[in-house]
């Protein structure tokens, strides 16, 4: 019995992005304090939270950004641990971090970049075929509804809000990430924007693909519906539930959980 | 800073570094005296009023102190009695590369030189140490009258239209260096395009410094006359000695009245060359002149192409690349020098420093009170890639009188951690989101480049980005 459930948990983490007791610090200040998260692969799930309570921290963690120092814990790419590795080859090995604040590239246009980031994935010395490559990106923000002036603009340069979340998801999609940590994908997006973005990641949702879905607020998920959602308070997940304790989040605040946890969690 | 104590980045130069033993007919030896000249004169056969030019300019060399009172202590380095001012083999420049010495030309083919002639080029002059040893142009293009040859070959052929030109662009006491060439010089071009003529391919020379210790100083002279068009494209290379060579070369461009002409730049020194090179031009009524220069490599580059716009409605622009690595020092800028109504004048610099490398912009501007209708523009955009990492700017732009305009932008930009995190994390290496940065960076002026050069350069920037990180 005993063995037969550890080769059960063997094989969800083949199949999962797992983060087990995970400890982060930016300088001297622990952020992320013994957190256990496990995103199977053809989920979504949600972490809400406060605030400062460490969830970007988590996606630049997990993402392998040099100034988040990982204390203790690990991170498994189906069953892999990644923490050793530099954050190009977590990328290349099917993790996709949509950021809340993506970057400017001046100079180098979106198509270049794609393109950049497609061959990086291909075996020394081939590239991506370019009429295949053209044809898959306007497909793809066809979805999206952004105009072809943007294969040619340089990254992110001089994009809305809006824009920049689109461009993350349209690189979402040309890149097929196994895992995909969204940032506060929804912030500073209008209706439309946020109809149009999650649609994006709604055709994405399948078999294949692993979402872990970071927001401050409810509304993101009336359009992309998680199959759990945990709430993170102080760098820990202190409740995992169904899409319905997003719900109860929205109508009551953090601040229920932050009192049924009492203030030694707040210390 | 002494020869020692320069760091050098060690980059993959293969297509550059690497040398054929030298045996040369003539070696003016080391050192530079009245006997070095009147040895370099003789073995040219010279006409006596060069000569006497030479002689005259070796004095004004030795009258002039060093500029490093305002431009880099690191000139103090050049230890002038070190270098071998002359080394040729004496033969004359053939038209054919089967007829061009055994050594020199798998030289020349490892640089893929003759392969380029027969792609894109309309004619190629290639010069090894002091001479040229390959000019040829194609029949087509030489049957329309114009001339390109080796300077040697052109002061001797075509005294009449050389003589006129020779040295009043660039007047022997203009600066040391200046001076310095004027004394020494050998090999270099020279192009007469004649009226109304337009060469549709670039013409191209290739320098290649061969030897070690050896100063390279290449004369060039370009005239484009009334209502022509020509693009000249020069490439510079040097194997990696263990002490420094020194290339000191002056150019001087005419433009008669409504001709254009476009003078590109990549040179790729190896990281022991001093390179003190000046270059300008003359334009005249309507006619135009661009500098388009990359400067990569080099342990000191010292360059400010300029433009006098001596006719009515003239138009000079300079656009300058410049890319400093660890130990290497790139001072260069533009000079534009308005002398006529409704000229104009653009400048677009664009620098990058990396690990302790120093890129220094200096640009000067004059549009004097008499002019109306004159007008120029200056970007400098400098990138530092690291915090250890160098850039200084020194604009000096006199516009006086009320009718005449200049405008001036200057940034400063460093690639952040967080710009290369974003790429690395869509799968790039820290090295290639690097590159993608610089490129990005350069990539307005580089489309401004002849596709086979711009290539070329986006290469260049690779490997250096290669080379910049650990």
């Amino acid at each position: 019995m005993r063995e037969s459930r550890g080769a059960q948990n063997d094989k969800i983490q083949m199949s999962s992005l797992s983060i087990k007791n995970l400890h982060v610090s930016i300088g001297d200040k622990e952020i992320i304090r013994g957190l256990t998260l496990d995103v199977p692969k053809g989920q979504v799930h949600a972490i809400m939270g406060p605030n400062g309570s460490g969830k970007s921290t988590l996606s630049k963690a997990i993402g392998g950004h040099p100034d988040y120092t990982v204390t203790a814990g690990e991170v498994l790419l189906d069953g892999e641990n990644i923490l050793g590795l530099e954050p190009d080859a977590r990328a290349r090995k099917g993790l996709f971090l949509a950021f809340q604040y993506p970057m400017e590239i001046p100079g180098v246009s979106n198509a270049n970049f794609l393109r950049a980031a497609l061959n990086a994935r291909q075996t020394e010395g081939e590239e991506v075929e370019a009429t295949e490559f053209y044809a898959q990106m306007y497909a793809e923000m066809d979805k999206l509804e952004m105009s072809r002036s943007f294969t040619a603009r340089s990254v992110n340069e001089g994009f809305s809000g809006g824009e920049k979340k689109r461009n993350e998801i349209l690189q979402m999609a040309m890149l097929k990430p196994a895992y995909a940590v969204l940032d506060e994908t929804d912030s500073g997006l209008d209706i439309d924007a946020l109809r149009i973005v999650s649609a994006g990641v709604n055709a994405l949702r399948g078999p294949q693909l692993g979402v872990l879905l970071i927001t401050h607020y409810q509304r993101l998920l009336d359009y992309i519906v998680p199959d759990v959602v945990h709430v993170m308070v102080e760098g820990r997940i202190v409740r995992s539930g169904s899409k319905e304790l997003a719900l109860e989040l929205e109508e009551r605040g953090y601040d229920f959980i932050k009192d049924e946890l009492g203030e030694p969690a707040l210390a | 800073m002494s020869t020692e104590t320069v760091s050098q980045i060690d980059i993959d130069r293969t297509r550059g570094d690497f040398s054929y033993p030298e045996s040369h007919t003539f070696d003016a030896g080391t050192g530079l005296t009245k006997d070095t000249i009147d040895y370099i004169s003789k073995v040219k056969g010279e006409a006596e009023w060069i000569r006497e030019f030479r002689h005259r300019a070796l004095e004004v060399f030795k009258s002039k102190p060093m500029p490093t009172h305002w431009a880099s202590k690191d000139l103090e380095n050049i230890i002038f009695e070190n270098i071998r001012y002359y080394l040729a083999n004496g033969q004359k420049p053939t038209r054919s590369w089967d007829e061009v010495p055994e050594d020199v030309k798998r030289t020349f083919e490892r640089l893929g030189i003759p392969e380029q002639e027969r792609k894109f080029l309309a004619g190629v002059e290639a010069q090894f140490d002091s001479e040229a040893v390959y000019s040829n142009i194609k029949a087509a293009v030489g049957e329309q009258g114009v001339i390109f040859c080796g300077s040697t070959e052109g002061l001797r052929e075509h005294p009449e239209i050389f003589r006129k030109w020779f040295g009043k662009v660039i007047p022997t006491g203009d600066n040391k260096f200046s001076a310095l060439n004027s004394a020494v010089f050998s090999g270099g071009s020279f192009i007469y395009v004649p009226p109304g003529v337009k060469v549709k391919h670039p013409l191209q020379a290739y320098f290649r410094i061969n030897a070690e210790n050896f100063g390279q100083f290449e004369r060039t002279l370009i005239i484009a006359d009334e209502g022509s068009e020509v693009m000249y494209m020069e490439g510079c290379t040097a194997p990696k000695f263990e002490t420094a060579t020194l290339h000191s070369a002056v150019v001087e461009l005419v433009a008669m009245k409504g001709a254009k002409i476009q003078y590109v730049t990549v040179q790729n020194w190896s990281a022991n060359v001093f390179n003190l090179v000046t270059k300008r031009a003359i334009a005249h009524e309507e006619a135009e002149v661009k500098w388009i220069d990359c400067n990569i490599g080099s342990r000191l580059t010292m360059k400010y192409p300029g433009v006098i716009l001596k006719g009515r409605k003239a138009r000079g622009e300079v656009i300058s690349i410049a890319l400093a690595s660890d130990g290497q020092h790139q001072d260069t800028g533009a000079k534009m020098i308005h002398a006529a109504d409704e000229t104009t004048s653009n400048i677009v610099s664009k620098s990058i420093s990396v690990g302790t490398g120093r890129a220094t912009y200096r640009g000067l501007v004059h549009i004097p009170k008499h002019l109306k209708g004159c007008k120029n523009n200056t970007e400098c955009d400098a990138l530092l890639i690291n915090s250890t990492a160098r850039t200084d700017t020194y604009p000096a732009i006199t516009v006086r009188g009320t009718g005449n305009s200049s405008q001036h932008e200057a940034s400063v930009s460093q690639i952040s951690a967080e710009q290369i995190f974003y790429m690395q994390q869509r799968g790039l290496t820290e090295a290639q989101a690097m590159s993608l940065s610089v490129n990005g960076f350069v990539n307005d002026l580089v489309r401004q480049f002849p596709m086979e050069y711009s290539v070329e350069l986006k290469r260049l920037i690779d490997l250096e980005m290669e080379g910049s990180v650990g």
